[in-house]
């Protein structure tokens, strides 16, 4: 027998009926396009998480005062840190620290921010010029002010991109304008690059710098006093001394704060990249859930196959026989019936996984939400496709294979 | 060409044995229009099932030109019903979603034909059987005779030495089984050997030789026009 031949046998019986042959193909369309939209939308969010964490800074350490407080909400305690328990000095030890290539103590609050008559509610926090370095932080205009600045506590202010939208208008230089923070007037020194929203939907541009010093006796001076600071940010060099680092920045303030084997810390590290890590992988399991509940309308769609591939191989019974009296071998008849599954559900596969991408960019335009179609989907899907086929096929063609060629001449 | 050599079948249907062969054996020549007769249930439709490699003896000896039969494995017995046998049936069997052309084909296929030579070989058998003008039709907008013709054809398409016909004419008319009768006899002339099974008195009297089954044994072999 010539090859393609029983290809040509199958894709034959498959147009002579084509709206069964489209119902029947229907289920893996429905499995396969469920299976692509589903990972397409897990792997979105794992993204948008991912981005999210790495948005606060990578390789990012943040030390705030008081014990527990992990997760990724901790760090928003921060000014809550009544007891607080760092201070400049701490802040000045971890510099020290191998690996370690920026520390910015920071104080923090919120503001009522004035200039020429329009005025804007912001995070302002008092930092030094580690702090874009730590947070991954560029300047679009201006400069930042320097670390004399930062411990003298000049009156000079680096804003957001948002806060220069809300005071002066789209497109403006605010260099050299001055405003007030609270009751204290500043002076506009610099412009940050914009970071756009966090994944929690947080405006990053929202924010004001000012000198930690300014901070922390014009600002804030009512919640800290002295050389205390609400947080450390502490930026390690890269990936493979971050763990290193962690270990010695707990090492050091356990130290510096006296802390005896055994007590508790009076302080909390959080580590960016170990938090990025642990909701990496709960979005992760979220995807393969999806996924695997996807998956099992495949295997339903696999069902249906093999539903109506009995049936054909039923009504075809006396086609069965001919075929084999007049030379059919039983492995032709069991070939042909498998190709017939597995053409109608790999033609399933591939319409699936256009309808699969398509809804997955339709979803993502329509609800604002990423979605990152996997290059492996189109291969996966279709070898999927093709495997759901053969193994729900192979019954059927089995059945039709091992007909007796008399009997089968006799039915009617 | 063909020697049986006391070829035994039987059946369990319930608890009664049904000795379907018991015992045949004959001799068949090149050449010859034998017609299998007896009524239901005597044996003859095992016959032809055995000589078309439908089926296996139980016991016995089965020669085809040299080859023995009864010891072949499905995929041999696959080729040998392929291009030694041509099977015509009572229903025609013709597949409905085929043309009377694609029909024809369909042994050729299994056999390895080339597309090209294939459709000149089943065109060309289909203008022997009178259905020049008929190529395109489905078995459907097609008459019983000429469906039979199709068949025929059909049963033709690897130049097989030995024609099985069961009931040929069962499901046809007078006049049209004459004609599929004579069609017969033209190819049996041209020295096809043919083999008809049937209980029609008028099919048996037209072969040269007739053969009568009762309880799975042969219970007369006559040969000469009656």
């Amino acid at each position: 027998m010539r090859p393609g031949e029983l290809a040509r046998f199958a894709v034959g019986a498959i147009v002579a009926h084509p709206m069964r042959s489209a119902l029947t193909a229907l289920g893996v369309v429905i499995g396969v396009a469920a299976v692509v939209m589903m990972t397409s939308i897990g792997l979105g969010a794992q993204q948008r998480v991912t981005q999210a964490i790495q948005g606060l800074g990578v390789n990012m350490l943040i030390v705030t005062p008081g014990s527990g407080g992990g997760g990724p909400g901790g760090f928003a305690r921060g000014g809550a840190g009544s007891g607080a328990s760092l201070t400049d000095d701490d802040a000045e030890a971890l510099r020290q620290i191998d690996g370690v290539i920026a520390v910015s103590p920071a104080v923090r609050g919120f503001q009522q921010i004035v200039a020429s008559g329009a005025n804007w509610n912001s995070r302002v926090e008092g930092v030094t010029p580690d702090y874009l370095v730590a947070r991954d932080l560029a300047l679009s205009s201006g400069e930042m002010f320097d670390d004399r600045a930062a411990q003298t506590g000049r009156t000079v202010a680096v804003l957001g991109q948002t806060v220069v939208t809300e005071l002066f208008g789209e497109g403006v230089d605010p260099i050299g304008q001055r405003i007030r923070l609270g009751r204290v007037p500043f002076t506009v020194v610099g412009v940050l690059d914009s970071k756009g929203q966090s994944g929690v939907g947080q405006d990053q541009d929202d924010i004001v710098l000012v000198p930690l010093q300014a901070g922390r006796s014009r600002l804030f001076g009512r919640r800290v006093s002295g050389d205390e600071v609400q947080q450390i940010y502490v930026k390690a060099a890269d990936e493979d001394v971050l763990y290193d680092v962690e270990t010695a920045v707990n090492e050091r303030l356990r130290e510096l704060h006296r802390i005896q084997p055994g007590q508790d810390d009076d302080f909390s590290v959080q580590n960016m990249t170990s938090i990025q890590e642990a909701a990496g992988a709960a979005t992760q399991t979220f995807t393969v859930l999806l996924a695997a509940v996807a998956g099992v309308s495949l295997v339903v769609g696999g069902v249906g196959i093999m539903n109506i591939m009995l049936v054909s191989v039923t009504e075809r019974t006396r086609e069965i026989g001919l075929r084999m009296a007049i030379g059919a071998r039983r492995s032709d008849i069991l070939t042909q019936f498998a190709l017939e599954a597995v053409t109608l559900s790999f033609a399933g596969g591939v319409l699936g996984l256009l309808i699969g991408v398509g809804g997955a960019m339709l979803i993502s335009k329509l609800g604002d939400w990423p979605s990152a179609i996997p290059i492996w989907a189109a291969p996966v899907s279709l070898g999927f496709s093709m495997i759901v086929g053969l193994v729900f096929g192979a019954y059927p063609a089995w059945r039709a294979a091992r007909l007796d060629p008399i009997e089968a001449l006799r039915r009617e | 060409m063909i020697g049986l050599r006391d070829l035994t079948k039987t059946y369990v249907m319930g608890d009664e044995t049904i000795h379907a062969l018991a015992g045949i054996s004959l001799d068949i020549g090149r050449g010859e229009h034998v017609a299998v007769v007896g009524p239901s249930g005597s044996g003859k439709s095992t016959l032809m099932n055995i000589l078309g490699g439908l089926d296996r003896p139980q016991a016995g000896a089965y020669d085809f030109e040299g080859e023995a039969v009864a010891a072949m494995d499905d995929d041999d017995l696959a080729a040998f019903r392929n291009r030694r046998i041509g099977f015509v049936f009572q229903s025609f069997q013709l597949l409905p979603r085929l043309s009377a052309v694609q029909n024809v084909e369909l042994p050729m296929i299994y056999a390895g034909v080339e597309p090209g030579e294939r459709r000149e070989r089943a065109v060309a058998l289909l203008e022997r059987v009178g259905l020049g003008n008929r190529l395109m039709n489905k078995p459907t907008q097609m008459s019983g005779g000429q469906q039979q013709r199709v068949a025929i054809a059909r049963s033709l398409a690897n130049q097989p030495d030995l024609l099985l016909a069961d009931e040929p004419t069962g499901a046809l008319d007078t006049a049209t089984s004459g004609e599929i009768l004579e069609l017969f006899e033209e190819l049996n002339r041209q020295g096809l050997t043919l083999l008809v099974v049937t209980h029609d008195n008028e099919v048996a009297e037209r072969a040269a030789r007739r053969i009568a089954f009762r309880d799975g044994k042969i219970v007369s072999d006559e040969r000469g026009r009656s």
